[in-house]
Formats: structure tokens, sequence, C-alpha cells
């Protein structure tokens, strides 16, 4: 097998070529599985790049365990990295995989029942010792047995091949055996006829420290690719035809890395400081780390002691006047609910993002879930409101951080922004803007001591934005209930009513500067379906299946949930039914029925899973 | 920006707010706002540059009648709102005014970080060993045996010593002083102010509602001598109304000594070194309690180590010097791309 690595791919590819047959496709979902070590989240992140770099439209699913190395070969241990992409717009990582890459026999146990009947499984073969076979409660090896008939099964030798191809390079057994996942990326690039040129320029920008591991994981993506082609094993190989994608410049990017984009861009478009003040938590953690590494842009890193003491550094960031931002997922959440109460006592700006996991308590930390609306929108005492908006893609993620912030600096007041595990860590490729055509966020600070009264508001009832150090208008604030004018501290009965009317009044007031609902679909007729965050992509290809099949069903994703769109309530009314699905028990629905008293079917799942085109399209069909 | 101190010179009224000072009438709080409000004009640091941050209990009304740039926050967190506030500007004089709930109980986690990180906060804790506001339960600085409301039986907690805990946490600055000796509090809070990184000053406070008299020894004219040591460093740590007491190493303890008996001279006592970098004698002081020992009064440690805020700063320039400048336009286009044309 050493040989491999000196023969050349491209002479082989034109002798391949004659007799191998090219199948053209519009469309492939992937998954790629191993234990948590194999490295399979990087093999898929590469992949998912290499068809981007094609112009095809891609999105990816990341599921991972939350051990961080399981011990090895155990059915709880399989991280897996979906990919659907296509020659078409791609909304979703995809239902059921066509493909399963398979590292194991954990992973082959765990996620067969996903497979498309007759679907293709791509096998490490070496992996499946009778260890590991009994780990993942194999009685026979079903590599062997004939209970794939079903499938078309191609067996490799990943991790055999893998060390044939390393072992003159001077690595450990098992930096070798960590080589693997570059193998089979290797493998599945020639497959998917995509070329392994520009992977290979990645790895050794990626490994730029270590020669030495550049060169064994260039060998191995190599050998792999190689081996693809030489082997017999496959008499197909597949060729996405050509998408018609906008013309521009792309990236791939998941929700977190865009939210962080975004927050440096508002910062740089309200001319003011990013200040983030966070606590490690499971899926939120990276933005905290992108930011961490712009510290040359006007930005504040800061990790607090935990994550009240991370809302709270927002809050002091915020009165200094920066944009103040903490970002954090459930648990977290809930910790920071008092500090939150006084950030609207306090009237001061500040974005506090929510990448949500399932729960309750520590929950499913690396699943995905909705579960945390009703929290965002009511979980405080008092009454407390805060305006909440969710992102409903990774790249939207991007334009939601900046729009959190404009709500923020204009009404002078905390905004929610959820996203989800879903959202978060899941990539597509993202048409990159242009900076010019962002537009600005206007701030004005207050230095005009002349008249000042620290709660006097605007026309949009926002109090003034005063930084400490401006002469002339040192003022007190606090959590205490405070004078309509003053601040002052005030206990009087009718300026309470008074200043929470006031409260409630600017963030519904915020409806104002929404846009028209958008409807996918007919502007009435038999169904509407209503979502919010994650589950759009589903939502979406659903409602187009039903439409293609002649049903009467429309589509309203809402971003923004408090205040709720002005003309909700009378596009609600134009459809004989309304269908809500959502990653939890119903809370969306709760919040609808409560603001419109319409009747509402749910659609609510609450598996660590996205919804499945299928979850939302027999729906459909049970209901018109 | 002309700030009012180049007009005229800032004087003790400048800090006065137009709020009623609410604390019942006798309570220690006021000598301690009293002194503040004092010192803060010989600073030479303009008024709107000051900002004081505090939690909730009765000590924690401070700020509002402060004349300054303030916060009454919410219960424990002061310290973790001023340090988001001292990071994000740090050119600004940060205060934080806190009780023994406040700081050590619900507030224990923010107060040792905070000493930890060493960030230019000035942290005044008025230690009354009881919840004041909440009227009357017993805190983390109670004595065990308490009779409060919420130990009819008497307290079985442990207590602790703010200023062990904080030098325990690293503290760079740690100071003690009691309500009643006002000079010694302005001239520990003028300590306190001159002092990088985070400076904790530990009031003795006394409630006299719902704790008494609990530093009645330290306060009395005719004990006070007695009952307390003033630390001075290069000193040997001498006290008592002749003067002729003294503490001593013996072993890893403290004894008690007299000058002249058993031929004890100043020459055998522990001399305060403020300045050392073992943080032993200090930790050793903040053990001295009453009614065995005399309560050490004075700064235990006062360390020059760079400030969070300084460091912080020097890392953002570190990166500007090295990746340039930020670029919105350099960043989205920034990591892998791909053009479609
Ligand atoms: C989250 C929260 N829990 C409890 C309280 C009630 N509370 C207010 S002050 C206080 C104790 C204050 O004691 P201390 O910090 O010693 O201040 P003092 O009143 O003695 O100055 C408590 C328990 C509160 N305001 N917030
Ligand atoms: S209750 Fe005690 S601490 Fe509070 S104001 Fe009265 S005397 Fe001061
Ligand atoms: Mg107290």
């Amino acid at each position: 097998m050493s040989t491999l690595q000196t023969t050349s791919c491209a002479d082989q590819s034109a002798v391949m070529a004659k007799v191998r047959q090219v199948e053209e496709l519009d469309n492939v979902v992937i998954r790629f599985v191993g234990d948590s070590g194999d490295g399979m989240q990087l093999t898929g992140n590469e992949f998912s790049k290499a068809v981007g770099e094609a112009g095809h439209d891609f999105s990816t699913h990341p599921d991972y365990p939350s051990e961080i190395r399981a011990p090895t070969g155990t059915l709880f241990g399989v991280s897996g990295y979906q990919i659907q992409y296509s020659s078409r717009p791609v909304f979703t990582s995809g239902d059921a995989p066509d493909v399963l890459v398979i590292m194991n026999p954990a992973a082959l146990k765990t996620n067969l029942p996903d497979l498309k009947k007759g679907g293709i499984i791509i096998a490490n073969t070496g992996a499946f010792s009778e260890g590991n076979l009994a780990k993942a409660e194999y009685k026979s090896n079903p590599l062997e047995d004939g209970s794939l008939a079903g499938y078309q099964l191609f067996k490799i030798d990943i991790a055999e091949f893998t060390a044939n191809a390393l072992n003159n390079s001077g690595l450990s057994k098992k930096d070798i055996a960590r080589c693997k996942n570059y193998f089979a990326l290797g493998v599945m690039l020639c497959l998917y006829s995509r070329p392994f040129d520009k992977e290979i320029e990645d790895i050794r920008k990626k490994f730029a420290k270590k020669p030495e591991f550049a060169n064994a994981n260039v060998t191995a993506l190599t050998a792999g690719y190689a081996y693809a082609e030489a082997t017999e094993l496959f008499a197909t190989t597949y060729q996405m035809r050509a998408s018609a994608a906008s013309p521009g410049k792309y990236r791939s990017i998941t929700g977190n890395s865009a939210a962080a984009l975004g927050f440096v861009a508002a910062s740089e478009l309200s001319g003011v400081p990013l200040f983030i003040g966070s606590y490690p938590i499971t899926p939120a953690t990276d933005i905290l780390h992108d930011l961490s590494s712009l510290k040359n842009y006007n930005v504040t890193t800061y990790q607090a002691e935990d994550e009240i003491a991370g809302m709270c550094s927002t809050i002091g960031a915020a009165y200094g006047g920066s944009l103040g931002l903490t970002t954090t997922s459930g648990p977290g959440m809930a910790l920071k609910t008092e500090a939150l109460g006084l950030a609207v006592m306090l009237e001061l700006p500040l974005v506090v993002v929510n990448v949500q996991r399932g729960g309750p308590s520590t929950g499913l930390p690396t699943k995905s879930e909705q579960s945390d609306l009703l929290q965002a929108v009511y979980g405080r005492n008092g009454e407390c409101p805060v305006p909440v908006i969710a992102s409903y893609s990774p790249s939207d993620c991007f334009d939601c951080a900046i729009e959190a912030f404009r709500i923020a600096v204009k009404y002078m007041t905390p905004v929610i922004l959820l996203t989800d595990g879903g959202i978060g860590n899941a990539a597509e490729p993202w048409l990159i803007p242009d900076v010019a055509s962002l537009p600005k966020i206007e701030v004005k600070f207050r230095t005009a001591a002349e008249g000042f009264q620290p709660y006097a508001r605007d026309e949009n009832l926002a109090r003034a934005w005063v930084k400490p150090g401006t002469p002339g208008m040192e003022h007190r604030i606090g959590g205490l209930e405070k004078d309509f004018l003053t601040g002052n501290i005030s206990h009087n009965p009718l300026n309470h009513q008074r200043m929470c009317d006031v409260r409630a009044a600017k963030v519904a007031g915020i409806a104002k500067d929404l846009p028209p609902t958008k409807v996918h679909g007919p502007e009435s007729g038999d169904l509407l379906i209503i979502g919010w965050g994650s589950t759009y992509g589903s939502i979406f290809q659903a409602r187009e299946k039903a439409a293609a099949a002649g049903k009467s069903v429309a589509q309203v994703h809402l971003r923004n949930i408090n205040p709720l769109p002005a003309d909700l309530g009378e596009i609600l009314k134009r459809y004989k039914k309304v269908l809500v699905p959502e990653l939890n028990l119903g809370q969306l629905s709760k919040l609808l029925r409560d603001q419109y008293l319409v009747p509402l079917v749910q659609l609510n799942k609450v598996q660590g899973k996205p919804f499945m085109v299928a979850d939302i399209y027999d729906r459909i069909l049970e209901l018109c | 920006m002309n700030s009012p101190n180049d007009i005229h010179p800032l004087t003790k009224k400048d800090f006065e707010s137009d709020q009623d000072v609410r604390w019942c009438p006798g309570c220690g709080d006021y000598s301690v706002l009293a002194q503040v409000q004092k010192i803060l004009p010989t600073l030479g640091i303009a008024r709107e540059n000051f900002a004081f941050i505090s939690g909730i209990g009765c000590s924690s009304r401070f700020p509002y009648y402060m004349e300054t740039y303030g916060m009454h926050s919410i219960h424990g967190r002061a310290p973790a709102i001023a340090t988001g506030l001292k990071l994000s500007r740090p050119e600004l004089s940060v205060w934080v005014v806190t009780g023994d709930g406040d700081a050590l109980a619900i507030g224990g986690n923010h107060f040792i970080h905070a000493m930890r990180r060493n960030i230019g906060l000035k942290i005044i804790l008025l230690n009354n060993r009881i919840y004041g506001l909440t009227k009357g339960q017993y805190s983390p600085t109670s004595e065990m045996g308490k009779r409060t409301k919420s130990t009819p039986m008497g307290s079985i907690d442990r207590p602790f010593s703010p200023v062990a805990l904080a030098l325990g946490a690293g503290a760079t600055f740690v100071a003690r002083s009691v309500d009643s000796d006002v000079k010694h509090v302005a001239s520990m809070l003028e300590r306190a102010a001159a002092h990088k990184g985070t400076a904790f000053v530990e009031i003795l406070q006394n409630c006299v509602v719902f704790n008494d008299d609990a530093y009645g020894a330290l306060s009395n004219k005719a004990t006070r001598a007695d009952a307390g040591v003033f630390l001075e460093h290069g000193k040997p740590l001498v006290f008592g109304k002749d003067r002729n007491k003294g503490i001593k190493l013996s072993g890893w303890s403290p004894e008690l000594v007299t000058l002249g008996e058993n031929a004890v001279s100043e020459a055998d006592l522990v001399v305060h070194d403020e300045k050392a970098a073992n943080g032993g004698l200090a930790f050793f002081l903040s053990q001295l309690e009453n009614p065995q020992f005399p309560v050490p009064l004075g700064v235990f440690r006062d360390l020059e180590e760079p400030a969070y805020e300084e460091l912080n700063k020097a890392m953002a320039e570190g990166a500007r010097a090295t990746k340039g400048p930020g670029d919105l336009g350099r960043l989205l286009n920034g990591g892998e791309t791909w053009t479609i044309k």
C-alpha cells in the first residue's frame, strides 16, 4: 500500500475515468460518524468547505456527545456530522442520510436506523474488532453476516491503509491513528469529485507549526483519495450538478461565529466599544472564543467567575458607555435572571445571547432545543419586559446580532437574542456582506448637563445614555423603583404604576420599527405554519413540498417575539388553521394564544434533534 | 473638558448629594460617609470621574448620598458590576461599598475574584457582623453562639475574617479600621485611594439597632488602647494604654507579652512589614482577635503588582501592534472564502 504515496493522483484519474461511471446528483445527505476522538467533526467541516467552494449550498448538523472523549467504541461516545448539499438552495442538514461514513461498530449501530433504504455505507473495517463489536452490542459482525444486504456496503480498512501510508512518517502509532479522518476525507473527496489541492493548502496552514503532522495528514488525505480512485470497490463516483448560487464572495460560517462577527460589526457601525463578559458553557462558548481573538478591534473580552458576574460586568460596561454583551445557554441564563431585571430597571443597552440547549437543569448540553422561549419573555421577577429576538439560521445570527444592539441602544434596554445549539454549531455558506451596505447604528451620549433628568424620555420612551466622566451630570441609578423623572428612589404608588406602564410601553413600542411580516405562500388559505428560530428550514421545505402537492399552505417565521409584529394578529385570521411547530412543548403556542385568542395546532418535539421535513409535512397532510 | 476642579477646588460639600441620609441615628455608616466625602476632594480627581457601586444592605445605600456617578445594584454583585465598569473605563475611580452579608455571603464569589484579579477597585466593607437591612439575622462574620431572629438558639456557623479571606484570595492591599476612629478611617481610605489594583478596606461598623456595641471595646475610650493594635510599617507590634504590651512570635503562634517583664524588650516583638511579598505575616495578623488578642488596625498588606485593567490594556495594544487595528471588511472577508462568479 505504501506505493500509494508516490502514485500521482492525476495520472490515475485519467486511467480510471475511462472505466468508471459518474452519476450526476442534485442533492445528497452524508453523515460522518465515529468515536468522539475520531475527528469526524473536522472531516465533516472540511468536506463542507470543499462543496461550498464548488458553489453548492449546504447545511450541516454536528451532533456530538457531552463527554469530551467518551470511552472508545461505546454507543454513547459516538460523534456525528451531517451535511446536506445540493445544486439547489438547502435549508436543513437533511432528514435521512444517503451516505453513512462510519468509523466503528458503535457508529453503525446508532446511525443505521436513520440511513435511507438502499443507502451507502462506507465502513472502516479496521475498527470492527471483537472488542468493539461487543461494546456496540453486536453478536456477530454486521459487515460480514449479511445483515446489511439492503444497503450498498463499502468496506475499507481505513486504519490499516492510513498506517501503511504513514509507516515511514516517524510518527507514533497513536499519532498515525489520528490521521484516519484525513484518509476518510480523501476517499470522500474523490467519490464526490472534489479536488484535494485546496485541502492540502488548508492542512499546511492549519498545522503550520507542526510540519510533521501537516505532512502526515497530507499523505493520509492523498492516500485516501488515491485509494478511492484506484480501487475497484467504487463502480460509480458522483458529481453534483452545478448550482445557481448568487455571485459573490462566500465563506462557511456557523451561527456562533456569525454572531461574533455581527457583534463586532455592531461596535464598528455604532463607533461604541464592545464588551463581552461571559462564562463558558456549551454550546455558547464559541462566541466568547471568537471575540477573544479579536482584541485588536474595539473589543474587550472578560471571562467572569460565573454567569452572574458575566451579566453584571456587562451591566457595568454598558453603564460605562460600551455595548455590553453576555453569552450563555439555559442554566447560565437562569443565573443571569436577577441581574437582567436590574438592567431593565437601569434602562441600559446590552444584549444577552442564549444559545439554547436541551433542558431543564443541565439537560442535554450538546443537543438543541427551543425550550427557553418563555424564560426569555417572562422569566424574571416583577413586571419586567425585555425585547426578544430569535435567529433562524447560522448566517442570520450576524444580522440578529446587529439588530439586537440596534434595538438596545435605540430603546435603552437589554435585549435577549435566542439562537440554539443547532444554529450555533451548524455551518452554511454565507454571502459576505459589503461593509458599506450595513446601516450605521446611531448612538448619542448625552453631554449637555443643562436640564438633565436621568429618567426623562425621548419619543421612543428611551432615557438618555450618560457616561460616567461627563461633567455636571453626576447622578445615581439603582434597582429600587425610581422617580419618573429624577430617578431618585420613589415608593409613591402612582409613580410605580407609571414606571411599570412606561417600561412595558417602551418595549411594546419596538413593534413600530418592524417591517411587514413576510408570508411565504398564499395570502390566505387552509393552513398557516408559524415558527421561530432554527426550525425555519424544515418548515420551509415541508411547506414547499405541500404547496407543490397542491395544498393551500403558507409560512410565517418570526424573528421578533417580544414584541410580536403588529400585523400578525390579522395574518393569523386569514387561514382556516394555524400550525405551530416547535422544539419544545408549546411555548410560542402559549404566547400566540395569549395574545390573539386563536385556536392553534401544536407540533412539538423534544428529542434533542431538529425537525425532519417529514415530521412537518406529515402533519400538514393531516390538517389540509 | 472643563471640570469643576479647574474652576474651584472641590470641597466635602461638593460630594454631598441632595438625598436625605436614611440610616438610623447613631449608625456607624454616617462617619464613614463623612470621611469618604472628606477625602475625595483631596485626591485631585474630577468629581465626574468617581463612580460608587454598591449592592444591597444598609451599607449599600451609600451611593445615593454621594454626589458622584453611582449605582445601587443588586445583592452581592457590586464587585462584578464595578469590574465591568473599571475594565471598560480604566480612567475612572471606581469604588465599591458593601456589607458583610453583601460581600461575604451572597457576593463571596465576586469578592474573592476581584481580589484575585487585582482590578483597580476600592472596596469598602462595612462590617457590622449582622444583616442590618433585613432586620438582624446573623452574618458570615457573626460570632458562634450569636442569638438572632434566625438563630434563636445561637448560631452554629463558624465566622470568617474578611481580612483573612481577602489575603487568601491574593489581595494586594488589605486594611482595617473602626468607624469610631474617624482619623484612622480617613487615613486608610487615602491609602486605599493611592493603591494600584484592588484595595480592600474593612471598616468595623456599629449597627446600633441590631448588633450594638459589637466593637465596644475598640470604640470605648477607656478600653480601645488595649483592645486594638495599630499596624505601622517597620514598627514592632506595641499597644496598650501604657504602650507596654506587645505581640511576640512563639513558634507559629502569637504570644501576648508585657515589655519589661521577663526581660522582654521591643526587639523581641513582631515587626510589621506591609510590603512582605510572602503573605504569612499578614495572615498571622488577621488571626488576632478580641478578647484574647488586640484587633490589628491599619494596613496589613500593600504590594505593588500590575493591575488587571493595565494588563488588559497592554494585551489589546499588543494585539493591535501585531495584527494591526481592526478592519471590519477584512474581518468579514477573513477565514477561508470562495467566490462564485
Ligand atoms: C437576592 C437577594 N436576596 C436577599 C435579599 C435581602 N437582603 C437585603 S440586604 C441583606 C443583608 C444585608 O446585610 P449586609 O450586607 O451585612 O448589610 P447591612 O445591612 O448590614 O449593612 C439581605 C439578606 C436581597 N435584597 N436580594
Ligand atoms: S439597621 Fe443598623 S446598619 Fe442599618 S442603618 Fe440602622 S444602625 Fe445602621
Ligand atoms: Mg452587615
